[in-house]
C-alpha cells in the first residue's frame, strides 16, 4: 500500500478548507471549485485504496508522556477501506448538487469552507488508529455540524437548532470521553489495534469493568447517532441547507456513531451489546411513530433516519460478543446512499417550491419535476425493503439476524418498524407527488438544472445496485468471517429467501402493508384523514411526544434550580456576608476609632506620653 | 552634705515633669516649645550627672548629641512656628486642628 495515500484523502478537504478560508470568501467560484476539487480527489484516492490497498497502518508519534502513548496514524482495513468510498462518494455527489442548490447565496464560501472541514473530520474519524485521534475528529465533526446547521445563523431557529445540536451532542461526548479514559487506565494504551491484540492475548485483563467502558463508549454513539433519549437534535437540525442535512444529517456523520461501535467492537461485551440492541430497537420504533404525523418533507426524512439508524444499532446490538457487525455496516452503507439521495431529491422539491416545505401544499410533483420523482421513488423503495433495491438486502440481514439470535420480540419490533417506514414514506410519496395539487405552488414547479440532478442520478445507482455488490461479504473480513463465494446476480436476489425466509418474508410483507394503507389513506387524500380518526394519539405524534417540552421542564427543574441556589449562595452568603459583613466590621471599627482623633496637638502629647509611661512600667517590673 | 547623685536626678525628674506639664497645658505653641527644651535638658542633666558619678563620658558625649539636635530644631521649629503665625495669625493649638476630619 502506497503509504502517502491516505494522507491524501484525509488532507485535501483540510487544504480545501484552508485554502477557502483565507483566500476566497469573497469567490464564490473558486471555492466551490476548490471544494468540489478536494473531494473528488479525496473520491480518486479512496477508490485507489479500495481496490489496491492491501490494509496497513502509518503514523507518527503525536504525544509520548509515561504511561501514555498517542499516536497520530490512519488505519486502512476492510472497514475503513469501504467506508472511505461511501463517505467520499456521497459528500462528493453532495458537493457538486449544493453549487446548483445555493446558487446566488452570499454565505456560499463559508457553506464550502464548512463542508470541506466536516470532510476532513469524518475522513478523520474513518482513518483514525486509536481512541484519542477519534476523539479528536468526533468533536471537529461536531464543530463542523454547528457550523452547517447555523449556515443561516440569522434566522433564530436555525441559530437555535445548532446550539441543541452542539449541546446534545456535548452529553453523548461526555459519556464517550469517559469511556476512553476509562480503557486506557484499564488497558493501557488507547490505540485499536493494540486493544484488539491485548484482549486477544489476555481475555482477562478487561474484567468486571468491560460493561461499564462498553457503555461510556456507546454514550458518544448515542449522541451522534441521535439515539433515544438524545435523539431530540437531529429533527431540529434540519433548519440547515438540505444538502448538509443530505450529507452529515443522513449519509455520514449520524453513521459515524455506528461505526465507532463496529470500530470498537471487539471492546463491546454480552451485557452492553443487550442494552445497544434494546436502544436502537426503541429508536427505530420511537422515531418511525413520529414519523407518521409529521408534515414537513425534511422532518419525516430527519424521523426516519433516527428510526433507520435505531436498525444499525439494533443490528450492532444483536451481533452478540465477538460476532460480526457486518449487518449494521451493510445497513449504514446502503443507508448513506439512499438517504442522502432521498434527501437531495427532497432538496429539489424544496427549491422548485421556493422553499415550500409543507407536504399538504404540494401534490402533482410527478409531471413537474420527473427526474427527482423517479429517483426519490427508487430511495423511498430501498427504504421500504423492496427487492431488488439495496434497502431490502441490509434491512433483511438485519432482520435475519435477529432471527438468528432468537430475539423474537427484537424481530417482530424491526417488522413492525418496517411496516411503519413503508406507510410515512409512501404517504410523503402520495401525498407530495403522485396526489392531487394542494396549493398553487406546484403549478410554477420547474425541475432543477443538471447540476442537480446528475448527482441524483448518480446516487441512484448504488440505491438500486448496492445489494448485489456482497458489501455485507467485504465488511465480514473485518471481523474475521470467512467470506462465501460471490454469488451471481440471480443467486444474490434470491439468497435472503433461501437463508432465512421468515425474515425476508416478513420484511417484504410488512413494507406490503405499509405502503397498501398509504394508499388506502393518502393516495386521493387533501387533508391528512388520521388526526380526525385517531384524535389525541395523532396530536401527541405530531408534537413529537412532548420530549422536547419534558427536557426543557428538566433542565427548568434541574439545572435551573441548581443555578437558583448558587445565585443564592452567592447574593447571602458571600456578596452579603462576606464581603460586605468584612466591610462593615471594618467601617465599625474605624468609626470608633476616629473619635480618637481630636486634631488636638495636646491630646496626641498626652497619649504619647501615657504610651511611654505604659511602656516603661511594663519594662521596669518584668 | 555634699550632693549625691540622687539629687542631682530628683531635679532632673522634677524639670522633666514641669517642662512635660507644660507641654501638655500649655496654649501656646512658643511656650510648649520652650517646655520641651526644658524636657531635653533635663535629661541632659541626668546624663551628665550619670556620668559624673560613674567616672565614664559616655554620658557627656551623649549630651553633645542632644545639644546639637537640639540647636538643629529650634532652628527648624521656630521657623515653622513663625510661617504658620505668618499664615494663621495665631500661635494657639487649639487652632491647629485641620488634620482632623
Amino acid at each position: 500500500m502506497n503509504p502517502y495515500l491516505p494522507w491524501l484523502v484525509l488532507l485535501a478537504p483540510a487544504v480545501a478548507a484552508v485554502a477557502i478560508t483565507l483566500t476566497a470568501l469573497r469567490r464564490p467560484a473558486t471555492a466551490a471549485r476548490w471544494s468540489i476539487g478536494a473531494i473528488l480527489v479525496a473520491l480518486a484516492a479512496s477508490l485507489w485504496l479500495f481496490r489496491h490497498g492491501a490494509g496497513g497502518q502509518t503514523a507518527w508519534v503525536w504525544l509520548d508522556l509515561p504511561g501514555l502513548r498517542v499516536d497520530f496514524g490512519l488505519r486502512v482495513d476492510p472497514l475503513s477501506q469501504l467506508m472511505l468510498v461511501v463517505v467520499t462518494g456521497v459528500a462528493g455527489a453532495i458537493h457538486l448538487y449544493s453549487w446548483g442548490y445555493l446558487r446566488g447565496d452570499p454565505g456560499l464560501p463559508r457553506y464550502y469552507a464548512g463542508l470541506s472541514l466536516f470532510s476532513f473530520a469524518m475522513l478523520g474519524i474513518v482513518l483514525a488508529t486509536n481512541l484519542v485521534e477519534l476523539f479528536v475528529f468526533w468533536e471537529l465533526v461536531g464543530v463542523s455540524s454547528y457550523l452547517l446547521i447555523g449556515f443561516w445563523y440569522e434566522r433564530p431557529a436555525a441559530a437555535d437548532a445548532a446550539k441543541k445540536a452542539f449541546l446534545t451532542n456535548r452529553v453523548g461526548d461526555f459519556g464517550f470521553l469517559l469511556g476512553i479514559v476509562l480503557v486506557w487506565s484499564v488497558l493501557g494504551t488507547p490505540d485499536l489495534a493494540e486493544l484488539e491484540a491485548k484482549l486477544a492475548a489476555a481475555p482477562p485483563a478487561w474484567g468486571a469493568v468491560a460493561t461499564a467502558a462498553g457503555l461510556l463508549l456507546f454514550c458518544g454513539a448515542v449522541g451522534k447517532s441521535a439515539q433515544f433519549p438524545l435523539h431530540v437534535w437531529l429533527p431540529d437540525a434540519m433548519e440547515g441547507p438540505t444538502p448538509v442535512s443530505a450529507l452529515i444529517h443522513a449519509a455520514t456523520m449520524v453513521a459515524a456513531g455506528v461505526y465507532l461501535l463496529c470500530r470498537v467492537f471487539f471492546l463491546l461485551n454480552a451485557p452492553a451489546l443487550a442494552v445497544i440492541a434494546w436502544t436502537g430497537g426503541l429508536t427505530a420504533l420511537l422515531a418511525a411513530l413520529l414519523a407518521l404525523q409529521q408534515n414537513d418533507i425534511k422532518r419525516i426524512l430527519a424521523y426516519s433516519t433516527l428510526s433507520q439508524l435505531g436498525y444499525m444499532v439494533l443490528a450492532v446490538g444483536l451481533s452478540g460478543a465477538g460476532g460480526n457487525p457486518a449487518p449494521a455496516m451493510y445497513h449504514l452503507t446502503t443507508h448513506a446512499f439512499f438517504k442522502a439521495l432521498l434527501f437531495l431529491g427532497a432538496g429539489a422539491v424544496i427549491h422548485a417550491l421556493h422553499h415550500e416545505q409543507d407536504i399538504w401544499k404540494m401534490g402533482g410533483l410527478r409531471r413537474k419535476l420527473p427526474v427527482t420523482f423517479w429517483t426519490f421513488l427508487a430511495g423511498t423503495l430501498a427504504l421500504c425493503g423492496v427487492p431488488p433495491f439495496s434497502g431490502f438486502f441490509s434491512k433483511d440481514a438485519i432482520l435475519a439476524l435477529a432471527w438468528e439470535r432468537q430475539q423474537y420480540a427484537l424481530f417482530a419490533l424491526g417488522t413492525g418498524v418496517a411496516a411503519l417506514t413503508a406507510f410515512y414514506m409512501f404517504r410523503l410519496v402520495f401525498v407530495a407527488f403522485t396526489g392531487p395539487a394542494k396549493s398553487q405552488a406546484p403549478d410554477h414547479a420547474h425541475e432543477a438544472p443538471p447540476v442537480m440532478t446528475v448527482p441524483l442520478l448518480a446516487l441512484t445507482v448504488p440505491t438500486v445496485l448496492a445489494g448485489f455488490w456482497g458489501v455485507d461479504r467485504w465488511y465480514a473480513r473485518q471481523y474475521g468471517v470467512a467470506s462465501g463465494p460471490a454469488h451471481g446476480w440471480g443467486a444474490q436476489l434470491l439468497e435472503p429467501f433461501a437463508h432465512a425466509p421468515v425474515a425476508a418474508w416478513g420484511g417484504l410483507l410488512a413494507a406490503g402493508i405499509g405502503l397498501v394503507a398509504a394508499w388506502k389513506l393518502y393516495g386521493r387524500a387533501l387533508s391528512d384523514p388520521l388526526p380526525a380518526r385517531l384524535g389525541a394519539p395523532a396530536r401527541w405524534l405530531r408534537d413529537r411526544l412532548y420530549f422536547d417540552e419534558l427536557y426543557a421542564a428538566l433542565i427548568a427543574a434541574t439545572q435551573e434550580g441548581l443555578a437558583r441556589v448558587v445565585a443564592g449562595v452567592d447574593r447571602w452568603v458571600l456578596a452579603t456576608g462576606v464581603v460586605r459583613g468584612g466591610a462593615g466590621l471594618f467601617e465599625l471599627a474605624g468609626r470608633i476609632l476616629r473619635h480618637v482623633h481630636t486634631g488636638n496637638l495636646q491630646t496626641y502629647a498626652l497619649l504619647l506620653a501615657a504610651g511611654a509611661v505604659v511602656v516603661l512600667w511594663w519594662t521596669l517590673n518584668r | 552634705m555634699t550632693p549625691g547623685l540622687e539629687h542631682y536626678l530628683v531635679v532632673s525628674a522634677l524639670l522633666f515633669c514641669l517642662g512635660l506639664t507644660g507641654v501638655l497645658l500649655r496654649r501656646n505653641l512658643l511656650v510648649i516649645y520652650m517646655s520641651l527644651e526644658l524636657m531635653l535638658n533635663a535629661a541632659n542633666l541626668a546624663l551628665v550627672a550619670a556620668s559624673r558619678f560613674t567616672g565614664k563620658l559616655d554620658g557627656q558625649v551623649m549630651v553633645f548629641f542632644v545639644v546639637t539636635v537640639a540647636a538643629a530644631e529650634v532652628a527648624v521649629g521656630l521657623a515653622l512656628i513663625v510661617a504658620l503665625y505668618r499664615r494663621r495669625a495665631t500661635a494657639h493649638v487649639e487652632d491647629l486642628t485641620t488634620l482632623k476630619l
